[in-house]
């Protein structure tokens, strides 16, 4: 089944927004998705008719929001395949279900040991592991990727790699990597696999069982639901054996002056008061997409890919159309991204342009910065249309 | 949508700032300059380094290499053509309000570190410069 976009953007009140008089086309949905009104009245009927602190107090609203909080983690959970809520830890982003992996992961490690990541790692997937790194004497490395920003050299992989970190979908690139696979091939080696899935949950149907990973860190925010909403999956056999990352209310089982003991999962690793309303809201989002179906979004978003490769007069970094998630990066030359960036704002366009929190990546492309469009569930082929005329106005006003 | 091959968006990427930016005034290099300084915008990218020959504190010549974004390449340029026998002490009491003046429009606030980069640069070059010479 196809998407009905005109019925998806009648749920999307900030798309009736004027920009400096123009009509909104929003494309910069890799760095944060709009969100639909089912998703926000959820929310706003948390705050309005339940509102409460979760997991203490005795009281009908305690009662309520724990399980409008807790339903919430089992819908996250069915939308991923995971087995059970237990796995689903809610955070505040990708950033902080990676952080949460480097730090708890690499608590046993020993220095020499190595953690393999790849050259198109968004900020979030390096810096966090570069640090712990530095603390506890752990080599760092990077897959190269290839002319079409894809991995193939896996040489870097050995007995010595202790945590293979990769993006599932790259935030600049548009490339997907096969996961399935190189989670085989660490775990031949004995490594544990973390996905980066902030790219590729919101837009395709990802199971994590099958999938084959250990781990996969993504945001709510990325695929309609609220800032301040993430999700790390975990497998269960290996998050009971991990340390907390914060401690405090909630994450504790028993505490007395000399020591503490943990709570059950997912809660050891949610600590203090939760983002209960940006949980719920979360929930409704993954309702959303469910009843829109992932499959589907996929397909409506392959199609607009295809649609903008063949009409933007730019070259677009990454994998050729076929290969190319809806993440499109691209130099206009002589046009400093930023400028583009504005300039684009002037007809009612957002995309994004910059490094995309990916300054090695610019380096290796050898650009200061690219500008990014991005698609979801509420663009079309005008929107894309509208891009390229005002590419074409660009070039025009610095040529 | 408006296709006319001379519409310049709202204003901001007017005539003369492109023309800064296309042809920057007092590009390159100064040999033997009184001191250079780079400054870098690192959230964006964009970068200049200055060079500057001084005599009793006034500005005797100054160029300038960079890259980056329109709006702080070619704001640089219009500075270049005014700070040329000014003192350090009037370059220190430059504001925002002057850079606005040169690019004759309001860029707004996310782009005002690019609009600010070559006054930054400026300042901090003389500042780095008095307190070497006073310090050693």
């Amino acid at each position: 089944m196809s998407l009905n976009v005109s019925a998806v953007r009648a749920d999307f009140p900030i798309l009736q927004r004027k920009i400096h008089g123009k009509r909104l086309v929003y494309l910069d949905s890799a760095a944060t998705s709009q969100k639909p009104r089912q998703v926000l009245e959820s929310m706003d009927q948390y705050y309005t008719q339940k509102n409460a602190n979760i997991h203490r107090g005795l009281h009908t609203l305690a009662e309520e929001a724990t399980l409008a909080y807790e339903e919430a983690h089992r819908k996250v959970a069915s939308f991923i395949g995971a087995t059970s809520m237990e796995e689903v830890i809610f955070t505040r982003n990708t950033t902080e279900s990676l952080n949460l992996l480097a730090y708890s992961l690499t608590q046993k490690l020993k220095k020499g040991d190595e953690i393999l990541l790849t050259q198109m790692e968004h900020h979030s997937n390096i810096v966090p592991w570069q640090q712990m790194a530095k603390q506890r004497g752990l080599v760092v490395k990077y897959l190269p990727i290839n002319a079409t920003g894809e991995l193939e050299d896996f040489s870097h992989l050995n007995t010595k790699t202790k945590i293979v970190s990769l993006a599932h979908t790259s935030n600049v690139l548009g490339t997907t990597n096969n996961i399935q696979k190189i989670a085989k091939r660490a775990h031949e080696v004995g490594a544990l696999c973390v996905v980066d899935a902030a790219q590729s949950v919101p837009h395709k149907s990802v199971n994590v069982r099958t999938l084959g990973a250990d781990f996969v860190a993504f945001s709510g925010h990325k695929m309609l639901g609220p800032t301040g909403s993430g999700v790390l999956w975990g497998k269960k056999s290996l998050l009971d054996g991990m340390s907390p990352f914060l401690y405090g209310g909630d994450m504790i089982n028993e505490v007395s002056f000399q020591g503490s003991t943990w709570n059950t999962l997912p809660w050891k690793f949610e600590a203090g008061t939760s983002a209960i309303a940006e949980g719920i809201g979360l929930g409704a989002a993954v309702d959303y997409l469910t009843r829109l179906g992932m499959d589907a979004i996929e397909a409506h978003e392959k199609e607009l890919v295809k649609y903008a490769f063949k009409t933007l007069d730019v070259e677009i970094h990454g994998p050729p159309a076929e290969r190319h998630a809806g993440v499109l990066s691209f130099s206009l030359p002589g046009v400093h991204p930023h400028d583009l960036a504005t300039l684009l704002d002037h007809e009612g366009i957002a995309i994004r342009g910059g490094t995309h929190c990916a300054m090695p990546l610019m380096g290796l492309l050898g650009v200061a910065g690219t500008a990014r469009a991005s698609v979801y569930i509420y663009n079309d082929k005008s929107d894309i249309d509208a891009l390229a005329d005002s590419l074409k106005k660009a070039r025009k006003v610095f040529a | 949508m408006n296709l006319d091959p001379n519409y310049v968006g709202d204003g901001l990427y007017r005539e003369h700032i492109l023309d800064h930016y296309k042809h920057p005034r007092s590009a390159g290099k100064l040999d033997n300059a009184s001191f250079s300084h780079r400054e870098l915008n690192a959230s964006c990218g964009d970068e200049v380094t200055i060079f500057v020959n001084e005599k009793k504190d006034v500005i005797d010549a100054f160029r300038f290499v960079g890259k980056g974004c329109a709006i702080s390449q070619a704001t640089i340029s219009m500075l270049s053509e005014v700070i040329v026998g000014k003192t350090f002490s009037d370059i220190m009491q430059m504001q925002r309000e002057d850079i606005l003046e040169l690019l004759g429009i309001d860029v707004g606030a996310q782009r005002t570190k690019c609009m600010m980069l070559g006054l930054v640069a400026l300042k901090n070059g003389i500042a780095l410069y008095q307190a070497k010479r006073e310090y050693g």
